[in-house]
Formats: C-alpha cells, sequence, structure tokens
C-alpha cells in the first residue's frame, strides 16, 4: 500500500526528504537554546558581567535566527511537499479513472470516487505533513532532550527513565483502546449523513406524508447512537492529557524534593542548582513529545482508511488497453459476432449474452427490439470494445476489436449511450467532443441531420447557448437529439443508437432516420429502441431476449415469424397508436 | 426535483462557501452552548479555570525552593531546610493534586459536552430543516445543504474540543503568569509586554495570509468536486468519445487552483509556529539582557512585591518568560481553527435563521361518524369517515365531509414575482374524477401539483378543497387528504415494508402487502431474497426503475387519500414493465379524484377532462375525442407532431 502512495510523490521528493533534513537542523538548535540559557543562567547566578551576558545574547539570538530559517525553511518545503503529494494523488486517481473501462467504472458509485479525491486525499495530505515533519521532530526531540536531559542532570534524569516508559504505556493503551472504535465511529457517522441526503432528496415525499415528525426521531435516534460512540472515543482519548500532567507533575515534584536532597549534601558537587532546574525543562520538552508523537499516531490510524480507499482505485487495473502494433485503420462498417458470449464479471454465474452469431454488411440498418434485461445494450457495447467477450468474438472492418488501437476503434464505432450526458459548457463545446477541429459548418450539418439546428436557432444564443450540467436546461428530446448530433461529428463508419430517441417525437424520429438513410448510407446503423416504430424500416429487425438473438428478420418477416415480435407490436399499437405517441 | 429547481426562483444570495465570518457569530454560539449545557458548561468552565490558575502558581513555589536550595547548597545542610522544603513540596503536590482532578474533570466533561453539542446542534439543525418550506430545498443545491452537516459540523467540533478550552486555558494563564511578572518586576514585565506585541503581530500576519487561502481552498475544493461529480458521472460518455486526455487537462487546472492554495495556506500556518517560537527565544535573550544590565546598574527595581533585584528575580523570570510565549504560541496555533470554525457557524446559524414553513390554518381533519340526520358529529375512534372540522369565527363549529373536490379559480402563480408560471387557471375536479394536464417542457404542469397541497402559496385567485379555501386548511392535514406518487421516486434505507408503511404509519403488515398486491408490486416483491424484509439502501439501488415506481403506488396506496396526484414519471422503462406500472396506476386511480402530469398520452385517454397547458395557460380542454375534434395542439402531441416531455 505504502508503495502505490509513494509512489505519488514524484516530482516533490526532494522536498518531501528534504523537510525532515531541515527539521532535524532546527530540532538541534531548539535544544541547544535552552542548553545555552541554562549556562547563561549558572553564569548569572555565579554573577557574571554584562559582558557575558552580551555574549550569550549574541549566540543565542544567532541561534534563534538559524532555527527560525530553518524552520520557516521546513515550514515551506513540508507544505509544498505535502500538498502536492496531495494534489499527484488526485491526479494519478482522476487519471487512472480515466483508463478504467467500462467494467471498472461499474463498480465504483460517482459519490466514492469523489469523496475518495477530496476527504481522503485532504486525509492523507494532512498525515503527510505529520509524518515529514511531526514524526520527526517528535522522535528527534526525544532523543535530544533525553541525552541533554542525562548530560545536564547526571542522576536527576532517572526519572525519565520512570515516567517515559509509564506515558508510553498509558499512550498505547489509550491509542489502542480509541481507535477501533474510532473506526466504527466513522462509518455509522457516515450512514448518519448519508440518511440526511436521503432526507434532502426526499422531502417531497416526507411533506407529501406529513412525516416531519417521524424524520426528526428516526434522525435523533441515529445522531444518538453515533454521538455515545464518539462520546466513548472521545473521553478515552480525552485521558491523554491528565495522564501527560501527571508524568509532568510526578517528574517535578521528584526533582524539587529529591534534587534539593542531592545538590544540598553533595554542596552542589554531583548535581547543582542550574542542573535541577535545566532537568525541569528537558522533562517537559519530551513528555511533550511523546504526546504531539501519540497525536500523530492516532492521526496515522484514522487516515489508514483513507488510504486504503485511495489504494483500493490507484491499484484497480484497467482490463481493457490497445494492443501492441495495433491497427489504426478501420476498412468498412461491417460487424461480425461469432459465438459470442459474455457475462460482466468474471464471478457472475449468468451470462449475459450466451451464442450470438451475427454478421451484419456494412451500411445495414439493424433495429433490436427487446425487454428490460434481454441484453440489448450488451451486445451493442462490444461493438466498441467497451467490454471484452467471454467467448468468441467482435470483429469490426473484418478484423478481431481486440486487434485495433482503442481510440481507432471507438472514434469509427459512435455509441450514443443510453444514459447519454451533455456537460456543463456551451451547445459548441459539446459538440466539440465528437471532433475538437470541428467547423462551423460540419456542426450546423451534424445538427441538421439529428434534428436539432431548428430548436437550436430558437435559442437567443444560438450554438453558444450555455448547457447545464446534465443538460438540466433543455429537454429530453432536445438533450437526445444533440448527443446524436455529437456522435455523428466523428463521422463514423458505425454508429449505433441505445434507446437515444425515447424522448424525441414521433415524426422527428422518422426524420433523423431518413436523414441517415439519405446523407450517411455507408455508414452501419444499429438502433435500439422500445418503440416498433422507430426499428419497422431497419434492413433487419433483432429481437433479443434472455442474452439471446430470438429472432431476426424484417418488420414482415417478424410479423409472421416471431411471437414476442407481434406481442410488442399489438400491445403498443392497442395501449398507444400506429404512429405511437411516447 | 431537478426539473422544479430549475424553474424556481434564482438561488437568494447564499452565503458563499469559505467566507470569513462577521462579527457576533461566536457570542450567539456561545449563547446556543450554554442553552445546550446550562450546567455542566459552566462546571467544566470553572474546571479549566483551577486547572490553569493551579498550573500557573506551582512556578512560585518552584523558585522559593530553587532559592533555599542555592542559599544552603554551599553549606550542604540538609537538615536545616528539609522541613521547609518538604512543606513546599507537599504544597506543590496538592496543587498538583487539584490540577488533576480539574484537568482530567474537564476533559472528560468537555468530551460529553462537545459531542453532546454536535449532536443537539446536528439534531437542531435537521428538525429546522424538517419545518423548512419546499422553496428551500428548490432554491439550494443539495450539496450546499449537505455541507452543512459534513464540513461545517466538522469544523464546529475542532473549534468546540479543542480550540475554546485551550484558548482559555492559554488566556488565563497569560494573565496570571503576567500577574506574578508584575509582583516581581514592572521593567522586565514591559520587556515581555514589548516581545509579545512583536508576536501577535507577526501571528497576526501569518495567520491572516493562510486563513486567506484556506477559505479560499474551500472555495475550490467545492469547484473541484462539482467537476468531478459532474466528469465521473458521465464517465461512460467520456470513454466513449476518447475524450481522457481533454478531460484530463481540464482537471489539472482545477487540481492545480486547490494544490496553489493549499500550499499556500499550509506555508503561512507552518511558519507560525518556528516564528513565534524564536521570537520567544529573543524575548528570552531581552530579558537577560535587561535583567543582567538592571542588577549591575543598581537601578531600583519597581514592582508589586518591592523586592529588591537580583538573581533570584530574573531566574524565575526567565522561565515564566517561557511560560509566557508557549501560551502565545498555543492561542495562536487556534486562530486559524477558530476562524474556519466560525465560517461554520456563521452558515449553519445561516440554515437556523431560515424562515419555517408557515401554517395559519385551522381547518383539521376529523374522524367523524353520521347522525341519524345525515348531518356530521365528530368522534375518536377510526370510523373511515373523515370530516373537515371548521371553527368559525362566531365559535360555532360545522363539519364537512371529505369527499375529495377540488376547485381552481383564477389561480395565478409564480415562483418569483417577476415571472409568472400560471395565469388565471380555473378548473374543477369532482370526487372521482379524473382531470389530467397535458404540455411541453416549461409549461407549468409539475407547477400545478405544488399548489394543491400547498408546497407553494398561490399569489392569486382560489383553490378549494371540498369547498373550503385551502389557505384555511391546516397544511398537515390538507397533505394527509392528498396523495401523491412523483415523477423521481425516492424510497428510504429501511425495509420494503418499512418503506410501503411510510404512507401511513398505522397500517399492519396486511394491509400494507394488500396495498402492496394493489399496486402489482406483490409479485416481484416476493422475489426479492427477503421478501418483505428486504433491506433497501442508496434509494432502492437493488430495484429497477420500474420496481422502484410500483413501491411508490403502494405507498401511496397504503395512505389511500380520496385525492390523489400522479406525475408520472418521464424515464423510459420498458413496455412490459410499463403496463405493469399503468395496471397499479389505474387501481390506485379508481374511486378517487385525480390529478394526473401526464408524460405519455396513453394514460389520458379517459380522463374526464383534459387540460392543454401552454406558457403557464390553458389552451384546450375537454375529453379525449373533443380535443382530437378540435385539431389543434392536443391534436398535434396526439400525432406525435409536437415533442411531449
Amino acid at each position: 500500500m505504502i508503495k502505490t502512495l509513494a509512489r505519488s510523490i514524484r516530482e516533490y521528493k526532494k522536498t518531501a526528504i528534504l523537510t525532515p533534513i531541515l527539521v532535524t537542523v532546527e530540532v538541534i538548535l531548539e535544544c541547544i537554546i535552552p542548553f545555552t540559557i541554562a549556562n547563561l543562567v549558572n553564569e548569572m547566578q555565579q554573577g557574571c558581567g554584562m559582558d557575558v551576558i552580551l555574549n550569550y545574547g549574541i549566540q543565542l539570538v544567532a541561534m534563534a535566527v538559524l532555527s527560525l530559517i530553518f524552520g520557516v525553511a521546513a515550514g515551506n518545503t513540508c507544505a509544498t511537499a505535502s500538498t502536492g503529494f496531495a494534489r499527484n494523488l488526485r491526479q494519478d486517481m482522476f487519471y487512472r479513472i480515466q483508463d478504467y473501462s467500462f467494467e471498472n467504472i461499474d463498480k465504483f458509485s460517482v459519490s466514492s470516487l469523489v469523496t475518495r479525491m477530496t476527504t481522503d486525499v485532504v486525509n492523507l495530505q494532512m498525515s503527510f505533513m505529520m509524518i515529514i515533519r511531526v514524526a520527526i521532530r517528535g522522535p528527534l526531540m526525544l532523543i535530544f532532550s533525553f541525552i541533554m536531559g542525562f548530560w545536564m542532570g547526571g542522576r536527576l534524569a532517572l526519572i525519565f527513565l520512570v515516567t517515559i516508559p509509564l506515558l508510553t504505556i498509558g499512550l498505547v493503551v489509550v491509542i489502542r483502546w480509541a481507535t477501533p472504535i474510532f473506526r466504527r465511529v466513522f462509518r455509522k457517522y457516515d450512514a448518519l449523513n448519508d440518511s440526511v441526503q436521503e432526507n434532502v432528496q426526499a422531502m417531497r415525499v416526507v411533506k407529501s406524508y406529513v412525516r416531519e415528525d417521524y424524520e426528526k426521531k428516526k434522525f435523533a435516534a441515529a445522531a444518538e447512537d453515533v454521538c455515545k460512540d464518539f462520546t466513548k472515543a472521545e473521553r478515552i482519548m480525552a485521558l491523554n492529557s491528565p495522564m501527560m500532567q501527571f508524568c509532568v507533575y510526578a517528574g517535578m515534584a521528584f526533582v524539587l524534593s529529591f534534587g534539593s536532597y542531592f545538590v544540598i549534601t553533595s554542596q552542589g558537587d554531583g548535581i547543582n542548582v542550574g542542573q535541577m532546574s535545566s532537568i525541569l525543562t528537558y522533562s517537559f520538552q519530551i513528555l511533550m513529545s511523546l504526546m504531539t508523537l501519540s497525536m500523530v499516531f492516532v492521526m496515522i490510524t484514522m487516515s489508514m482508511e483513507s488510504a486504503e480507499r485511495i489504494v483500493e482505485v490507484l491499484s484497480e487495473e484497467s482490463n481493457l488497453t490497445s494492443p501492441e502494433n495495433a491497427l489504426t485503420e478501420v476498412k468498412d462498417g461491417s460487424i461480425d459476432f461469432d459465438n459470442v458470449s459474455f457475462k460482466y464479471s468474471r464471478k457472475a454465474e449468468r451470462m449475459a449474452l450466451s451464442g450470438v452469431d451475427l454478421h451484419i454488411k456494412s451500411g445495414e440498418v439493424i433495429g433490436i427490439l427487446g425487454g428490460t434485461g434481454s441484453s440489448k445494450s450488451t451486445l451493442v457495447q462490444l461493438i466498441p470494445r467497451l467490454y471484452d467477450v467471454t467467448e468468441g468474438c467482435v470483429k469490426v472492418g473484418g478484423q478481431d476489436v481486440r486487434k485495433y488501437d482503442l481510440e481507432t476503434l471507438r472514434n469509427n464505432v459512435a455509441v450514443v449511450l443510453q444514459k447519454n450526458v451533455l456537460f456543463s459548457g456551451t451547445i459548441k463545446d459539446n459538440l466539440r467532443w465528437g471532433n475538437p477541429d470541428a467547423t462551423d459548418e460540419e456542426m450546423l450539418e451534424a445538427c441538421r441531420l439529428a434534428q436539432a439546428d431548428e430548436f437550436i436557432q430558437q435559442f437567443p444564443a444560438k450554438y453558444n447557448t450555455w448547457i447545464e450540467q446534465g443538460g438540466s436546461n433543455v429537454s429530453g428530446g432536445q438533450k437526445q437529439r444533440l448527443c446524436i448530433a455529437r456522435a455523428l461529428l466523428k463521422k463514423p463508419k458505425v454508429l449505433i443508437l441505445d434507446d437515444s430517441t425515447s424522448a424525441v417525437d414521433t415524426r422527428t424520429d422518422a426524420l433523423i432516420r431518413q436523414g441517415f438513410r439519405e446523407f450517411i448510407p455507408e455508414t452501419t446503423k444499429i438502433i435500439i429502441a422500445q418503440r416498433v416504430a422507430s426499428v419497422q424500416d431497419a434492413d433487419r429487425i433483432i429481437v433479443m431476449e434472455g442474452g439471446r438473438i430470438s429472432a431476426i428478420g424484417t418488420h414482415d418477416e417478424l410479423m409472421q415469424s416471431s411471437e414476442i415480435y407481434r406481442e410488442i407490436f399489438t400491445t403498443q399499437n392497442k395501449a398507444g397508436d400506429q404512429d405511437g405517441e411516447e | 426535483m431537478a426539473k422544479n429547481k430549475a424553474k424556481a426562483a434564482p438561488a437568494p444570495a447564499t452565503t458563499a462557501r469559505g467566507h470569513r465570518a462577521p462579527k457576533g457569530v461566536l457570542r450567539r454560539l456561545l449563547r446556543i452552548l450554554f442553552e445546550f449545557y446550562p450546567v455542566l458548561l459552566p462546571v467544566t468552565l470553572v474546571c479549566i479555570l483551577i486547572n490553569a490558575i493551579v498550573s500557573a502558581i506551582p512556578a512560585v513555589f518552584m523558585q522559593n525552593i530553587i532559592a533555599i536550595v542555592d542559599e544552603t547548597y554551599a553549606s550542604g545542610d540538609w537538615a536545616s531546610v528539609s522541613g521547609q522544603i518538604i512543606g513546599l513540596v507537599l504544597i506543590l503536590v496538592v496543587l498538583y493534586v487539584i490540577s488533576l482532578v480539574a484537568g482530567a474533570l474537564y476533559t472528560q466533561l468537555m468530551a460529553v459536552i462537545t459531542q453532546g453539542s454536535l449532536k443537539k446542534m446536528r439534531e437542531k439543525m435537521f428538525s429546522h430543516m424538517q419545518d423548512l418550506p419546499i422553496r428551500y430545498f428548490d432554491t439550494n443545491g443539495h450539496g450546499d445543504i449537505m455541507s452543512y452537516y459534513t464540513n461545517d459540523v466538522d469544523t464546529l467540533r475542532q473549534m468546540i474540543s479543542q480550540s475554546l478550552p485551550q484558548m482559555l486555558i492559554a488566556g488565563v494563564t497569560l494573565v496570571s503568569v503576567f500577574c506574578i511578572m508584575i509582583y516581581y518586576s514592572l521593567i522586565l514585565a514591559l520587556v515581555v509586554v514589548a516581545g509579545v506585541v512583536c508576536m501577535v503581530l507577526s501571528a497576526r500576519f501569518a495567520t491572516n495570509r493562510s486563513s486567506k487561502f484556506f477559505l479560499r481552498q474551500q472555495i475550490t475544493l467545492g469547484k473541484a468536486e462539482a467537476f468531478m461529480e459532474e466528469m465521473m458521472t458521465g464517465q461512460k460518455v467520456i470513454k466513449v468519445f476518447c475524450h481522457e486526455e481533454q478531460t484530463k487537462a481540464d482537471f489539472d487546472k482545477v487540481n492545480g487552483e486547490i494544490f496553489y492554495n493549499a500550499r499556500n495556506g499550509n506555508r503561512y500556518a507552518n511558519i507560525l509556529m518556528p516564528l513565534l517560537g524564536n521570537i520567544g527565544n529573543v524575548m528570552y535573550v531581552a530579558v537577560a539582557l535587561v535583567g543582567g544590565a538592571l542588577m549591575l546598574s543598581g537601578i531600583p527595581n519597581i514592582s508589586i512585591s518591592g523586592m529588591a533585584f537580583g538573581i533570584s528575580i530574573v531566574v524565575p523570570f526567565l522561565n515564566m518568560t517561557r511560560q509566557f510565549s508557549g501560551s502565545v504560541g498555543q492561542v495562536s496555533n487556534q486562530i486559524n481553527m477558530v476562524i474556519m470554525g466560525l465560517a461554520g457557524t456563521h452558515r449553519i446559524l445561516a440554515l437556523l435563521d431560515e424562515e419555517p414553513e408557515k401554517d395559519e390554518g385551522y381547518v383539521t381533519l376529523v374522524n367523524a361518524k353520521e347522525n341519524p340526520d345525515g348531518s356530521l358529529s365528530e368522534c375518536r375512534e377510526r370510523t373511515n369517515v373523515w370530516a373537515w372540522k371548521h371553527q368559525h369565527h362566531d365559535g360555532t363549529v360545522t363539519y364537512t365531509r371529505l369527499e375529495g373536490d377540488v376547485r381552481f379559480s383564477d389561480v395565478t402563480f409564480g415562483y418569483t414575482p417577476e415571472k409568472t408560471v400560471l395565469h388565471d387557471i380555473s378548473l374543477y375536479a369532482k370526487p372521482g374524477q379524473k382531470v389530467a394536464f397535458v404540455g411541453s417542457t416549461g409549461a407549468g404542469k409539475t407547477t400545478i401539483t405544488n399548489l394543491i397541497n400547498r408546497f407553494y402559496d398561490i399569489d392569486d385567485g382560489k383553490i378549494r378543497y371540498d369547498g373550503i379555501n385551502i389557505n384555511k386548511i391546516k397544511k398537515a392535514d390538507l397533505r394527509h387528504s392528498l396523495g401523491i406518487v412523483l415523477q423521481d421516486t425516492n424510497l428510504f434505507t429501511g425495509t420494503v415494508m418499512e418503506n410501503i408503511r411510510y404512507g401511513n404509519l398505522d397500517a399492519c403488515d396486511e394491509e400494507c402487502i394488500a396495498a402492496a398486491k394493489l399496486a402489482g408490486a406483490d409479485d416481484f416483491i416476493r422475489r426479492l431474497p427477503e421478501g418483505y424484509n428486504t433491506m433497501l439502501r442508496g434509494n432502492g439501488a437493488n430495484l429497477s426503475q420500474g420496481q422502484r415506481q410500483l413501491l411508490a403506488i403502494a405507498r401511496a396506496a397504503v395512505a389511500d387519500p380520496p385525492v390523489m396526484i400522479l406525475d408520472e414519471a418521464t424515464s423510459s422503462i420498458d413496455t412490459r414493465t410499463e403496463a405493469i406500472v399503468q395496471r397499479g396506476m389505474d387501481a390506485l386511480m379508481t374511486g378517487r379524484t385525480v390529478f394526473v402530469i401526464a408524460h405519455r398520452l396513453s394514460t389520458v385517454r379517459n380522463a374526464n377532462a383534459i387540460m392543454v397547458l401552454d406558457h403557464g395557460r390553458i389552451i384546450e380542454r375537454g375529453t379525449h375525442e373533443d380535443l382530437l375534434k378540435l385539431k389543434g395542439t392536443y391534436y398535434q402531441l396526439y400525432t406525435g407532431a409536437l415533442e411531449l416531455d
């Protein structure tokens, strides 16, 4: 896991390594300063002159300035390294997601990916900052203070051998005790927030059933549960501070009583007064550093979960890549399914497609019908290699799709997905997705063909009209037509419409198909639809059922041969009408 | 409902994310906290004070002991001072114990108070939110509302549990140490004050800078979140269009912005400690120098104690200087937390200050029984006869039977004053009748549903329910008398049974199952792994669109209201499922007054009246046959010449 994460440090390696070095110098200076001060106090007590004080003063100021410089430098490099690391993590995750295949994408929900790239990365950034700065500083401080304490305080420093292990044990116990609770409660906390989100989204339902009080009670119970666990965990963590205070106090009481005794009985020989006061300073420093160390541990354990979630995204391997020496040209729009079977995951028991054998000539118009779950979409998604077949092979232009460069293949096989999405930006921005270099002429042409030009011209800003996220400011039918235009701009050899005209009125639907016949006759067109009317005039219609091709033929043939086809046709013409009217 | 959001008023200047909080927020926060814990919080504060004061005092005794040791060690005569020293140490131990007890107590109490306050705060927010009008949810992004609960409450946690007590402790330490300083020597105290001024100034510099960047970082993070969400929602489209590289480049821009702000914010935050620490060191040197100079020059000491200047003053002073600068550091370290916390509090308060939904209705819905003379009288038991109880101004009470007669007279409405969405709508639906609304996007169909149940109040005209102006009916009772099946189905985390029972909490299992059967949902529910006890999560993510709709229909059926509003789903489901859903809808409609917002014309054919809406006006009305004869807009829609959405 650490290896995967460490790969994201990259250009910030220098600052990441520099930081601990700078911190080391800073810590050394910080430890020498009290040492020098102790000397100064001693000198002053022995009644030194102004010159000695001045001398020490200059030394001290020089050290303070140095320590400041190193401290500021360390703060800088640390900020750069940790936020840079976070930036790379976000970038690596985002890039990795871009390389995901459809199968990979299906695995993660959008909201979980967003949380991973925001909250989880911020957690890791904090931990990283802690590690390169505080986690280095803490132990160093501990060691230096310890050494200095022994050097200066002599035998009195033996008290550390009691207080340090005592505090360490205490801290370990507290952390061990509290972290599992924390982990549990954070999960509950997430669930609580999910329930708030659910409530906000369903507010109309809540209000129309007058369930406000019911929801309040439900929430209060969940909040109480979270609160109980959180309180428990925090109360355990709150033991840290009195524990630490106890150790400091115990150390001080010891030094003040036995220290005084030693100093006086040895007549200041073994230990002098200066040593006694400096040991007090160091004991405080040592315990402080233990304390910060424990905080670091808590922080790191808490961010472990975040780290795991990030690594999960980073180590997800895309199972679809372009082969070496890939073909970069698609000959024509012919498509062949040779005995194809497919299932969505290795573990799946049921085949989504089985034994599909289908041969489509270039330029043919194919309609596909079938109920939900009959794997219509699955079938067409194999053509641009959005998924790989489990058995058999799919060929485009006479070549196995796995031999093509992915970009070449997908530029030649355009799919208008069922869940089509427009992005925030102008209409032109959206159209350019199909072809970044499209001229205004070409865009106009594509939009005419998709019957989108007419309504675009009615917008005040025409082709520069701003589309809101998800295309929420255009109607469903308009959105579908824009998506078709976007796909047409690719000038593909194969065009697949996956239920892409369901919200378009029947007349326009017919006009679109008519346009296809007239203006892009070379292109192979595959149209999935719910309405018989949308596929009725296709060269061949495929009826799918339960992942198999149930029947193929023209409208008239199928009316004769396929019961399913007949059934769909009659329900639609009974409930609806000849001219369809969804 | 995205649809409504687009139509509704633009959000009133919502508090920008990451904005610095104005003054007065802290005071309000403290007041709320005291309201939450009127006893416990003051007790905790006293404990903090005791802990802080008692922690400061030992310095004096320590110096006494060191002074004694300093005087006697040359003689080596332990016996002569042992009593004194042990006495002082004992006093110290007593103080330590008090400090420890107070410390342990306050940290424990603080943990309880912090989490308790957060819980109470969340509850307060949530319960206030439940009472807000739908307008609030239509005009504020759901993501924004959510972040009150996540980001803003989290910043509060930090502030209450750590920043407030630490700042209090540091403040007390500062004051007490300063008093002791004056006790010893005024001049040296002034040196320390000068140092502190330097520290405060530099702390202000650093925190001003860092908080500026941190607040900006919050804004860019929000932007990035929106970007990522949009892109990843469209991830498959990106793949299909081989748009990965362009998307990566766009992301780099956003990511770079976060980096810039995070880096600079942390930079300034990180230099704070070395800056303050070393100013503290320099201050220390200054005290030593001035002290030494004073000692040597023999200038008389100005102090409360009246002690003469000497090493016994300078040495404790040096220690106090350290303590002093440490406290200043502690305070400044919390400043960023406090700024963020206050900004969060400010946003939370803005939520709490939102005006709740008003209800001036006084007509209520009661169980009734029919008297032999045909009049109605109120009764307690459930009778399945409901009546509107109308309390008139003159003190008389009349009962009107709940039947489901709805009339609109000249209703005019707009989400904002500037833009009228519905113009002079008049229509009626007698009990048991079905009225359908048809029209293209933006015609105002969905708006009508918002008015009957008073999600929004009309600007002009009247809506009457069983002859009573709906403004006079208590909202809860009005809504109880209406059922609604929305376009977008929302289910709750819980079992299938619980989701159906949502329509009527008193319904027993049998009633829920009967409702499911009526809706045609029973079949698929029984095929679920645990039938009616199957857990639904994430808005019923494990169900298909059609199945979710069936559950929503069953939920409405269990409520069994006399009036139903059906907003048909626009999303395409396959013909077979659609037929099942349609059957469920039809079953639900029988015997009720129904308003249908139609997205498919197949469902409106048998309506008693079809209203064709265009730009907020009824342009055609009549039955299916009437309207076909008219050869107007309905005819065009029907023949597919116009798009229906």
